[in-house]
């Protein structure tokens, strides 16, 4: 069991560790899992996350920052005073339990239909939208000469690679078409500045307690871009779980979010971030075909992924809502 | 000619099954894989009632829309197609109707509780 290779490696590194307890997996895809469990310590125990790539799964997918360089800038974040878990350990090959890393246990909320009804986040609520502008802020401040190696990506290039994305599933969707179109005559080229973008910034990817964001999680699709992007996907319909009003994740406005945002000294372009939110909504939708493909191919034939792939037509609706909105 | 019931009538029974006889008896994981699969015979089910008459309504407004006859597979093949060389757009008259239309038609099937549906529905369907 998972529990032996724990307890070997926290006695490694985490001094005064004698073992591990109360190892559970929490979500576990082909590639990647995710663990929980508690470090046993005289001063008490110490609860912890494994994130990791079992041993055999060598090679993260072509966008996916990889976990090594996911633990170096949530280890970042955290140096920098944004909310994000301390990395603990960075996994090796005596530790024998793949690639990855175990960082601190946040506790709190990232359901986020939890987060948008339960009476526990009533007053947090309020403060959402304008705190995640101060923390977007902060990760696009974190300092270039510090990051790992990521891949680059302008407006231009994420056009061409959902469309040929799109194009592979042979799917013809017309409300797709339009949208590429939308986004092709309004691209609005390379930004003035690069930074880091977290790439998937969004409610459900955010540890949320009744004093607000504890923590950021999933750098996985990281990268080095324009940081109007991570504005425009949080606002994404998708990621709002029916509290379509309030465009940031449920939350709250867009001016709550920009006011945040520039309250922590940095600049927000209201119509790149729009260009985001409608290449955000088509994003989802064209990952939703990709998800119905991977059914039918296999080899993952659940059932979970046939009804995302029937998800898509969301998005549509969302993208009409954007591009063609109806007079009331 | 098929025998009765209907393939509407058969999963419907199905989905009422595992809904209320056996939803009670199960939990955890497997609770969350049964509401899924409950979820996918009521897609079923709602397909199975509404596709034909949306297809038919789709086909109608592609046929004036392209000037052309097909399936309703071509026809939207044909339409992307002309979208994607900018031959036809939202300027194009009746192009915005439809798509709301053949959208709206979609949810009703995919997903009826989604909250843009319910909000475009109450502007009159």
């Amino acid at each position: 069991m998972i529990e032996a290779e724990l307890s070997r490696s926290v006695q490694r590194w985490c001094k005064g560790a004698t073992g591990v307890t109360g190892a559970a997996k929490l979500s576990g895809g082909a590639s990647q899992e995710t663990w929980r469990f508690d470090i046993t310590h005289p001063d008490g125990p110490i609860g912890a996350i494994l994130r990791r790539s079992p041993k055999g799964y060598g090679a993260a997918p072509t966008r996916a920052a990889g976990l090594a360089a996911e633990a170096q800038l949530m280890q970042l974040a955290f140096e920098a005073g944004l909310p994000s878990p301390r990395v603990m350990h960075v996994l090796v090959p005596e530790d024998d339990l793949g690639t990855g890393f175990i960082m601190q246990r946040v506790e709190g909320e990232t359901i986020a239909r939890k987060i948008l009804r339960d009476d526990e986040y009533a007053a947090a609520r309020p403060h959402l939208a304008r705190q995640i502008g101060g923390i977007l802020a902060g990760l696009h401040r974190l300092p270039k000469d510090k990051l790992p190696e990521l891949r680059s990506r302008g407006a231009s290039q994420e056009i061409s690679e959902f469309e040929r994305d799109y194009r592979s599933l042979n799917w013809p969707k017309p409300v797709f078409e339009l949208a590429l179109r939308w986004l092709r005559d309004h691209d609005p080229g390379p930004s003035a500045e690069t930074t880091l973008v977290h790439g998937d910034f969004r409610n459900g990817n955010l540890i949320i307690g009744a004093d607000g964001v504890r923590a950021v999680l999933d750098w996985e699709l990281a990268h080095l871009g324009d940081p109007m992007e991570d504005l425009g996907w949080v606002c994404v319909n998708s990621w709002r779980f029916g509290e379509i009003d309030k465009p940031v994740g449920g939350f709250g406005t867009r001016e709550e979010l920009f006011a945040g945002y520039e309250a922590a000294g940095r600049k927000v372009d209201p119509a790149r971030v729009e260009f985001w939110e409608v290449m955000g909504t088509l994003r989802w939708g064209i990952m939703c075909g990709g998800m119905m493909q991977r059914f039918r191919e296999g080899p993952d034939h659940s059932m979970e992924r046939a009804m995302i792939g029937r998800r898509a037509s969301e998005t549509e609706i969302d993208l009409l809502r954007l591009l063609a909105p109806r007079g009331s | 000619m098929q025998d009765e019931p209907t393939p509407i009538e058969l999963t419907k029974s199905v989905a009422d099954f595992l809904r209320n006889d056996i939803t009670p008896l199960i939990s955890g994981h497997q609770a969350f894989k049964l509401r899924v699969a409950i979820n996918i015979l009521d897609l079923v089910t709602r397909q199975l009632t509404r596709e034909e008459g949306s297809d038919a309504a789709e086909v109608e407004r592609l046929r004036a829309l392209l000037g052309e006859d097909g399936s309703v597979k071509e026809l939207n093949r044909a339409l992307a197609e002309r979208i994607a060389k900018g031959e036809v757009d939202l300027a194009t008259p009746g192009l915005a109707e439809h798509l709301w239309a053949t959208t709206m038609d979609k949810l009703a099937v995919d997903q009826p509780n989604y909250a843009s549906y319910r909000r475009e529905l109450g502007r009159g369907g």
